[in-house]
């Protein structure tokens, strides 16, 4: 779980900020960005139902917020590291209203686009806002889209004329495309292994008082394209390889009242394992923790709560706050003790509201590269 | 001043030393004239109010338009709107803009339903552009208890506009925040609400261009043909934008030059009420330059005591100033509103700029009014007798400079009238050249004719003193024709005043009559079809016209593009129509000039007629080939176009549809019987569901530009009133000080008989004769200034002229107003003239100067 639950503190903090309405003030102090509510109205994610493809790749506009949050480790042509990551959130401003087909100006689905490039020495953000109901933002699961604007994931086309012989997904093959004043990006996805269900069959807890998320992931893409950055930050339309991490996770109440916001990673392991972890912080005790083991062909074991430990050590200071940047991260039963490092401690992403979300490196009992998000640190 | 202060520790000079007692002996003065100390300040304090109270007004104004173009940036961003007036914005052209990379949020605009209240709406994507209230967070607070609304339901307007709307438009509109930041009039809503709210489901008018689009994507061109993209603040039309710009300018140019005049009164009174005081304490300033008083102290304390009178009368001025326009600006308002569309705040706030400027002219205004005075008592002769009498004299040969400065001032409005446009024009840019030049013809026209007054009074005394000596010679006749040519000099700057205020009334009198009366025709002709129809597709309007063929007279479909022509000034916008051949234009058109067989080229398609405006600003006439969508028309004639500000052109629809395959057919003119007109607008409505603006009967349509004109010139009448007022004041305050002073004259004639309510009813006729000589003057100057007004700064502002027509009746009220006013104003030093005892009389004699 890891992005996924920042997505709706934000796009609810954000939308609050922006209309000055949905939230009074102390329900912004129930968890990070209001997170912490009731989902009154909502559909909540139900443990009994088997997630169901292709039409889980779509929207849920039962549920108050679900998340296309893709994250990438890359390597240009010019031998230097990258990051990069592509996020659609939908946010549902009140239940009830479930139709998201048509034209519909009043729709309570609200749309929002985060992209961030990061290179060893810069970072850079944007954000896209968009009202549902109209056709400038959406997803759909057949034949698979998500976009915002001029921002877009899709099935590349070719391909799903052309379904290969094994188990294919609408996921398998995708294009990805952002460009905003500063940075673009243009890649494409391969699945080189099958989609991940994380927690029991893809129901996710979030708490000990059982706040709980649909989540799946598609970990094993093998990434190439262009990016595209500003004179002095590297070379124009830099071609790049490396590897992705699609998650997929939609709830209506993800964090519990105490919770303050997460530390959330996505590891590549050198031997192909990858590894999902994540932390939700609170105000008191040492937070909940949880997460997925994935094997190379894709068998994923739940890490339940404790198994993870992460220690923070060192720290990063970044418009006024303290972030910590490099991790000491320990799964004993799996004999995994890791320290990871930023490729750019300075990874924010500006947007509202901030977060710290960019790729890293680790070594110890394993190396690899993987994705790292924290959010509530300071704001 | 007196050295008290931390000045070097010189000994204090004998100047210094003076300075105390000099300023007592001069203050004393006031203490025993006290009605005298009132009409200074008083008079100087409503040359500021009316000043201060124009500026305040446009201020606020000015202040209204820079929030109303400010709304979400409008100002500074650009927007994309179909190319077919009237159409709107499809919904998939945007999604199409949006995904192409194109950052733009779809708007709508519009007018409540009046039911509802008298506020225009700006509909917006709130996820586009954010209201502005809503980045700031909790400092601007909402409405208690309408937290929990829900998001898109949530409208904004100025707090002014919140205080106004009556319940029953709370209850019909969603919850409201206040918003400093929003002009007055205006509800900023969510897109999907305002739609709901204006009645027009889905509708998108126009497009702003938050971003400029990113380097790679698609041109406009390619992905929406059917938008055009129009610069900041140029685009927008209605009520909350900027665009009336030129119009409303205008308009404040005439408000200001209004300003001025009432200054230029309020100064008269001013240098009168200060000339008098200097003239009456001569003997005090020659005491105490006898004394050993210095000259630079005696003009040191005067400026002091001066500068203290014009702080406090200027104070008063400016707090009266802003209940001047407090009051008018609810008028001010309607008028900008009715004309223009512009919508000001309704509420005045506190502006320290116009406060200080208000100062600031009245200190000045005070100096300038004195720097005559106060050289005279420069050149004071310390020892010679000062006889009113060897002033008046003595004034007369400043009056023979007067009264040249008076001829080259009007040689000069002569001049302007003749060439000013094209001298001034380079230098202030085209049009706004043309408007200065217009008011700077008006400025020197009425100060050269007030100056001139004088020698004109003087001379037609002399005339009537000359005839009575002829025709009825008697010594009483005489020496009344002799003292009122002696009263003269004093008299003449409230004349002066009386003059412009006179002039002013008739002139703007006539204009805005000549301008009700040629409306009314403009209307009658311009309106000739009784029922006019505007479809939602060219498809519906030739269904209706097929309805409508067997049940009206005629129905004729009007065609419509909008178009650049080529002018000798580069290309200019304009509406291009395509008018069907009929009667209708020919016998009703109001045309202005035209070759002989215009109608008949404009109906075979080979000719055009243009409007006005294109006329007389860009000089395109009869005979021309007029480029029109890239193919040249001859042009045939010229029609008056009122209200209008854009260049118009009128042909037969082929070569308009040839020209401009967009061109749209929404609209059909209907010829019917007068009593049909109900029915079938009923029945029109009934088969085609048609809203209700979609038919507009000729009745209406008259009514309310009627309406909207007159509330047009109610600010105009208002302040020609108040300059009015400042006139009988002048006349009021100068008959009061001379009444006074004319004691020795008069002590004379009581002595050889003649009773004090004789000479009181002289006192009067004089005021009388003097008041109707000065309408009889300014009649002329009146009748100029309307000209002035009508074909100069009218054409220039707005780019009509108007024929003027005189309304003697207008005058005869104008001349009761004055002579009333001048009785008025002799009333009370003639009631004091009746009732001063015989004694005072008899002082006169025993205390000669």
């Amino acid at each position: 779980m890891s992005a996924r639950i920042p997505p709706y503190p934000f796009a609810r903090r954000l939308i609050a900020l922006l209309l000055a309405c949905i939230f009074s003030g102390p329900a912004l102090a129930q968890g990070f960005a209001g997170l912490g509510r009731d989902a009154q109205g909502y559909a909540l994610p139900d443990p009994g139902r088997a997630l169901d493809f292709p039409r889980d790749h779509g929207p849920h506009p039962g549920f108050r917020i679900e998340w296309w949050y893709l994250t990438a480790n890359l390597r240009g042509a010019d031998g230097r590291e990258y990051g990069v990551q592509w996020t659609l959130f939908r946010s549902a401003l009140r239940p009830g209203d479930s139709d998201i087909g048509g034209v519909n100006w009043s729709s309570p689905q609200v749309w929002l686009g985060h992209a961030g490039l990061t290179t060893p020495e810069r970072h850079f953000s944007a954000q896209r806002l968009a009202r549902g109901g109209l056709g400038h933002a959406g997803a759909r699961a057949t034949p698979f889209a998500a976009w915002i604007d001029d921002w877009e994931m899709v099935a590349d086309a070719e391909v799903t004329e052309d379904p290969r012989p094994a188990d294919p997904d609408a996921l398998d093959r995708l294009e990805l495309r952002a460009a905003a004043p500063g940075f673009a990006f243009d890649l494409a996805l391969r699945a080189e292994g099958p989609l991940v269900a994380h927690g029991q069959g893809g129901y996710s807890v979030k708490s000990a008082e059982g706040q709980a998320s649909r989540y799946y992931s598609q970990p094993f893409y093998r990434v190439s394209g262009q990016l595209f950055l500003p004179p002095g930050a590297g070379a124009a339309g830099l071609a790049v390889e490396g590897t992705a991490w699609l998650d997929r996770e939609w709830s209506s109440q993800p964090l519990s009242a105490g919770q303050e916001g997460w530390d959330w990673f996505s590891l590549g392991l050198e031997d192909g394992t990858k590894v999902m972890a994540f932390r939700l912080r609170e105000a008191e005790g040492p937070g909940f923790t949880s997460g997925t083991w994935i094997t190379r062909d894709g068998q994923a074991t739940p890490l339940p709560p404790g198994a993870i430990v992460m220690d923070p050590l060192e720290y990063a200071r970044i418009d006024g706050r303290r972030v910590p940047v490099a991790w000491r991260l320990r799964i004993a039963e799996r004999g995994l003790d890791i320290t990871t490092r930023p490729l750019n401690p300075e990874s924010w992403m500006d947007v509202s509201p901030p977060y710290w979300e960019g790729p890293i490196s680790f070594e110890g009992s394993h190396r690899g590269k993987g994705y790292l998000e924290m959010t509530g640190y300071g704001d | 001043m007196s050295g008290a202060g931390q000045s070097p520790p010189a000994p204090p000079s004998p100047t210094d030393a003076l300075f105390r007692p000099v300023m007592a002996a001069l203050l004393s003065y006031w203490l025993r004239q006290p009605l005298q100390l009132l009409t200074l300040v008083l008079g100087l304090a409503l040359a500021t109010a009316l000043w201060s109270g124009v500026q305040a007004i446009n201020a606020e104004a000015r202040a209204s338009y820079a929030r109303a173009a400010a709304v979400l940036g409008q100002d500074q961003r650009d927007s994309l709107v179909p190319t077919v007036t009237g159409g709107g914005v499809d919904l998939t052209d945007f999604v199409r803009l949006r995904r192409a990379g194109w950052r733009v949020a779809p708007v709508i605009e519009g007018e409540l339903p009046p039911d509802i209240g008298r506020l225009s709406v700006l509909g917006v994507d709130y996820l586009s552009l954010p209201p502005p209230d809503a980045t700031a967070g909790e400092a601007q607070g909402v409405i208690p208890g309408e937290e929990a609304a829900p998001t898109y339901e949530r409208a904004f307007a100025a707090p002014e506009t919140l205080a106004t709307l009556a319940p029953t438009a709370r209850a019909a509109l969603p919850p409201l925040a206040p918003s400093d930041m929003l002009p007055p009039g205006l509800l900023l809503t969510d897109i999907s609400v305002a739609q709901r709210l204006l009645g027009r489901p889905g509708a998108i008018d126009r497009l702003i261009v938050l971003e400029p689009p990113a380097v790679w994507a698609p041109p406009l061109e390619t992905l929406a043909p059917g938008l055009r993209r129009v610069a900041a603040g140029s685009a927008l039309d209605g009520a909350q934008t900027g665009g009336v710009g030129r119009l409303a300018d205008s308009f404040h140019l005439n408000l200001t030059a209004f300003g001025l005049l009432a200054f230029a009164v309020g100064l008269f009174i001013v240098h009168g009420a200060i000339g008098l005081a200097m003239e009456q304490r001569r003997g005090v300033f020659r005491t105490l330059r006898a004394l050993g008083v210095p000259l630079a102290t005696l003009i040191a304390a005067l400026l002091v005591e001066l500068l203290a009178l014009a702080l406090v009368a200027g104070l008063l001025g400016v707090a009266m100033g802003y209940g001047v326009a407090a009051t008018l600006l609810p008028d001010v308002s309607a008028t900008l509103e009715g004309l223009y569309g512009a919508r000001i705040a309704g509420g005045l706030s506190f502006r320290p700029v116009w406060w200080l400027g208000g100062l600031a002219v009245a200190l000045l205004g005070t100096l300038i009014a004195a720097a005559g005075a106060l050289a005279q008592v420069v050149r004071l002769p310390v020892l010679a007798p000062a006889r009113p009498r060897a002033w008046a004299m003595a004034s007369r040969g400043g009056h023979r400079v007067q009264a040249l400065a008076g001829l080259g001032l009007l040689a000069g409005a002569a001049a302007t009238a003749r060439w000013g446009a094209g001298v001034l024009a380079p230098l202030a840019g085209d049009q706004p050249g043309r408007l200065l030049a217009g008011f700077s013809l008006l400025a020197m026209l009425l100060l050269g004719a007030a100056l001139l007054l004088p020698t004109l009074l003087g001379a037609g005394l002399s005339l009537g003193h000359r005839l009575t000596r002829w025709l009825a010679p008697g010594p009483l006749r005489e020496w009344f024709w002799a003292d009122t040519r002696q009263q003269l000099p004093g008299l003449s700057l409230a004349l002066m005043a009386l003059l412009l205020a006179l002039a002013a009334n008739i002139g703007v009198g006539t204009m805005v009559s000549s301008f009700r009366q040629t409306f009314t025709a403009y209307l009658d002709q311009r309106l000739a079809a009784e029922l006019y129809v505007t479809a939602r597709s060219d498809a519906e309007a030739r269904a209706i016209a097929g309805w409508l063929a067997g049940r009206a007279d005629a129905v004729l479909p009007l065609w419509r593009a909008e178009g650049r022509v080529a002018t000798p000034a580069g290309p200019r916008a304009a509406t291009i129509y395509g008018i069907t051949d009929h009667a209708t234009y020919r016998r009703n058109w109001p045309v202005l000039t035209a070759l002989p067989d215009a109608w008949d080229r404009v109906a075979d398609g080979t000719g055009a007629m243009v409007n006005e405006q294109l006329w007389r600003q860009d000089g395109i006439g009869p005979g021309d080939a007029l480029n029109i969508g890239g193919a040249p028309l001859a042009v045939v004639g010229v029609y008056s176009d009122f209200g209008n500000l854009e260049g118009q052109v009128l042909i037969s629809p082929p070569p308009l549809r040839a020209r401009y395959p967009g061109a749209e057919g929404r609209r059909l003119v209907v010829r019917a019987p007068a009593d049909a007109v109900a029915g079938l607008t009923a029945r029109l409505r009934q088969r085609f569901a048609l809203p209700p603006a979609a038919l507009i009967d000729q009745a209406a349509l008259k009514a309310r530009s009627l309406r909207i004109f007159e509330q047009t010139f109610t600010v105009t009448a208002a302040l020609n009133a108040l300059t009015l007022s400042v006139a009988a004041f002048a006349i009021f305050t100068s008959l009061l000080t001379l009444s006074q002073m004319r004691l020795p004259q008069l002590a004379p004639v009581w002595a050889m008989g003649l009773t004090r309510r004789k000479l009181a009813m002289l006192e009067l006729g004089r005021s009388v004769l003097l008041a109707v000589a000065t309408f009889l003057l300014a009649l002329p100057l009146g009748l100029l200034l309307a000209w002035v007004l009508l074909a100069v700064v009218n054409v220039a502002a707005f780019g009509w002229r108007l024929p003027m027509q005189l309304f003697p009746a207008d005058w005869a009220i104008l001349l009761a107003l004055a002579v009333v006013a001048a009785l008025l104003a002799a009333a009370i030093p003639v009631r004091r003239l009746a009732r001063t005892p015989p004694t005072t009389f008899l002082q006169v004699f025993a205390h000669e100067r």
